[in-house]
């Protein structure tokens, strides 16, 4: 399974299988992006909502494969897992059962595959992806248009979509507040740029008409 | 931060009430109340402002926080009239005081003068609606310049050779240069062909209760917290308020316009945001409603003078739906552009504006530009190549990789008129309000896939050209799906091929007028939000001339 060509429906639709209510702590009133205040209410996410202490290490470790940690951080020390949580009772709050049938049969899948394996989390790394495999492999195939529907959506697919939204949304308006996600795509944090932004308009010298181009700009 | 607003009684006459506070409706509200009228401007969505926008993805994409809503107002989608339509999203529009106007990219390319003749240039095609403008771009001239200085353009005058005539150069200097506009300009010049700064409805300097851009990277689809782009929120809304003769009532969706007995329009009914239904009497009906909701609250008038719509003895309302056609191609770079930085375009053209039919077999034209449109999770998302892994190892390391090394070359392009591409009343699916929803039937002529694929092979041929290291495009395939909703109250001076007259009067309805999207003849060439804005200026001022003259009493 592979990524689809899919990301103007994506902005163009929504991603619209995570409507439902937002109540993320209210967005302070703003005179400048510049200002946007760091949002510390996450520092309390340690508490679970949804999850059992137990699914919550199953859900960790199914995250922790589709954003790995290796040389730079991943889901897991993004807190992904807390996000998720409580997404579920919050914006996500129709994936509830979605979750609650999925993971049990992501536990009977590991079983299935590897009977000696009791769970999840106590496959190893290379089990973990064979097992995630079987589930992405029953995924239409690639290249469809992106068209995101709650009621559509497998258990793996919605994981993998909320893996993401926690991994990359904004870190001063409720996502991860250490921003990790953001440093690892190298998305800096701030909301105010000046040029140079890049390499290749570092050295441009300015609009220059074009040679043989009569310069109309002065009229 | 609101100036007062006068508070209008229902039973009250006032001279306009005006449905929608978008791209066209926000001007209107702006011109007639300065030129002395009472104005009511309905709005069905909330009043936002700077304050409660945010660069929540969740919020704002996931949940349409300010967009139409797929679960209060569905929608069904068919190809062809023949068959039956199934519920699908069919469009996104801003629903929000200042309209799309509030989300857009705000690229602000003015149309050429072939777009109002070409009909004329190149003949008729068959099984379609193509026509000329009953007005052309010199009547439209003086209100282009009106909206780049009063709603606020930048851009460099003189800078493309393809450029129309303009009577004076543009209020400020073209917002920076991005990564991906230098590499777009030197491969296109490499290529022979001729770039320039794109004009945007973005300030690149600051203006009276506005900031220049400060290039936040959370632009398209998102509203903006330092009022530098150029809504109608912050650029016509806030004008018309100050006059103290317009009162904007948010949460206020109309759904019907009454006709008395002479077959004058008396005003709009609506329901407030607790579904209590009132009529705001007017002198006068103003629907800039946006092209899919314009139609629509005509049809939903129908009465026994107008059995099949009102203002719709053509028969033309909601008909010849043109959404434009468009390509983006994809390419990956060495080094980081970090073009999330920033606004959308930098750097556009328009060689390829106006193709001769005769050399490359089908109708059309359009234009390219350089851009970086993505936020994160949207990027992760769509916008890494065909063949990545979707998670895992290789994902990360391609995301974290391709992100700031991406950019895209967008090609913008025409549509034909067809009257089987319409927004109708679909006759099962209710919305929220237990209305009829909008239907859309769409089936894209096949010159517009043509016009789409032939731009978006010169986007590859400049990825290529500028030494990307990956490129790629997404599609061109028959569009289920559209932003720009053009067309569907076409104006024209035969009242039985057109819905409105050149000054935007219903041919029907003397007092009732529409100006929007549906407007427009000719789709041009990707770029309508500027066309229509001066569409609205125009209109503004011919309809305070009728007013004058007594021709709406």
């Amino acid at each position: 399974m592979t990524n689809d060509l899919s990301r103007r429906n994506f902005l163009l639709q929504g991603c619209t299988s995570i409507s439902a209510i937002w109540v993320s702590t209210h967005w302070p009133a703003l005179l400048s992006a510049a200002k946007h205040a760091r949002e510390s209410s996450q520092s309390a996410a340690a508490k679970l909502e949804f999850f059992t202490p137990e699914q919550a290490v199953e859900i960790d470790a199914i995250t922790s494969r589709i954003i790995p940690t290796d040389e730079t951080p991943g889901a897991h020390e993004a807190g992904v897992v807390y996000f998720i949580d409580r997404a579920l009772i919050t914006f996500a709050v129709d994936d509830q059962k979605t979750y609650r049938e999925g993971l049990p049969e992501l536990q009977s899948r590991t079983r299935e595959i590897f009977p000696a394996v009791e769970k999840f989390s106590a496959a190893t790394s290379e089990q973990q992806d064979e097992i995630l495999h079987s589930f992405d492999e029953d995924q239409p195939p690639s290249r469809r248009p992106y068209r995101p529907r709650a009621a559509a959506k497998t258990f793996f697919e919605t994981l993998r979509m909320h893996t993401i939204i926690a991994f990359l949304l904004d870190p001063d308006s409720g996502g991860d507040p250490k921003g990790l996600g953001w440093k690892v795509i190298g998305r800096e944090r701030e909301h105010m740029f000046q040029p140079p932004f890049g390499y290749y308009d570092k050295d441009y010298p300015g609009w220059q008409p074009p040679s043989g181009q009569a310069d109309k700009t002065k009229s | 931060m609101r100036p007062d607003q006068p508070k209008y009684k229902t039973s009250d006459e006032v001279d306009f009430v005006i449905v929608g506070s978008g791209a066209a409706g926000g001007i209107l509200a702006k011109e007639l109340s300065t030129n002395g009228f009472r104005v009511v401007v309905l709005e069905q969505g909330p009043y936002l402002t700077e304050a409660d926008f945010t660069h929540n993805e969740v919020k704002v994409l996931g949940e349409d926080l300010l967009t139409n809503h797929p679960k209060l107002q569905p929608n069904t989608f068919r190809k062809t009239p023949d068959e039956k339509a199934k519920p699908q999203r069919a469009l996104v529009y801003g629903r929000l005081v200042g309209g799309t106007s509030v989300h857009f990219t705000a690229n602000f390319w003015r149309f050429h003068e072939i777009d109002f003749v070409e009909r004329s240039k190149i003949g008729p095609i068959a099984g379609t609606n193509f026509a000329d403008w009953p007005i052309t771009y010199a009547d439209l001239e003086p209100y282009y310049t009106k909206v780049e200085w009063e709603i606020g353009v930048s851009g460099l005058a003189g800078a493309s050779p393809f450029d129309p005539p303009r009577s004076k150069p543009y209020p400020m200097p073209p917002l920076p240069v991005k990564s991906s506009g230098v590499i777009f300009e030197r491969a296109a010049r490499q290529l022979g062909w001729h770039p320039f700064p794109a004009p945007m409805a973005i300030l690149s300097q600051p203006r009276p209760g506005r900031s220049a851009c400060v290039n936040c990277g959370f632009c398209l689809a998102f509203g903006c917290e330092v009022g530098a782009k150029s809504s109608s929120l912050v650029a016509a809304i806030r004008v018309a308020e100050k006059t103290g003769r317009c009162e904007i009532r948010p949460n206020s969706y109309v759904h019907r316009i009454e006709l008395d007995a002479k077959g004058r329009a008396t005003g709009a009914v609506y329901f407030d945001e607790n579904r209590n239904v009132h009529l705001q009497k007017a002198k006068t009906v103003i629907v800039s409603a946006n092209g899919a909701e314009t139609p629509r609250l005509l049809l939903l008038s129908a009465n026994k003078q107008f059995p099949n719509g009102l203002a719709n003895s053509s028969g033309l309302v909601g008909k010849n739906l043109m959404f434009n056609s468009s390509g983006i191609s994809l390419g990956v770079f060495e080094h980081p552009l970090n073009d999330y930085k920033g606004f959308a375009v930098s750097r556009i053209l328009h060689d390829f504006y106006e193709l001769d039919p005769q050399k490359v077999g089908f109708y059309g034209g359009g234009g390219l530009d350089a851009r970086f449109d993505a936020t994160p999770i949207g990027f992760a998302m769509g916008s890494l190549p065909p063949g990545t892994p979707l998670w895992g190892k290789g994902f990360k390391d391609t995301l974290a990789h391709n992100f700031t090394r991406t950019m895209e070359v967008f090609s913008h392009a025409t549509s034909l008129p067809l009257e089987t591409n319409s927004f109708s009343l679909d006759p099962d699916l209710k919305d929220a309000w237990g209305l009829p929803a909008l239907r859309l039937t769409y089936k894209d002529h096949p010159d517009d896939l043509k016009v789409a694929r032939w731009l978006n092979d010169r986007g590859l041929e400049l990825l290529d050209a500028a030494g990307a290291q990956k490129k790629w495009s997404f599609p061109i395939e028959e569009q289920q799906f559209g932003v720009h909703l053009l067309g569907t109250c076409r104006m024209g001076n035969d009242p039985k091929t057109s819905v409105i007259n050149r000054d935007h009067c219903t041919h029907d309805v003397k007092n009732l007028f529409l100006c929007d999207g549906s407007s427009l003849v000719t789709s041009g060439r990707g770029q309508p939000t500027m066309t229509i804005e001066a569409l609205a200026f125009r209109a503004a001022d011919r309809i305070t001339e009728a007013a004058k003259r007594g021709d709406l009493a």
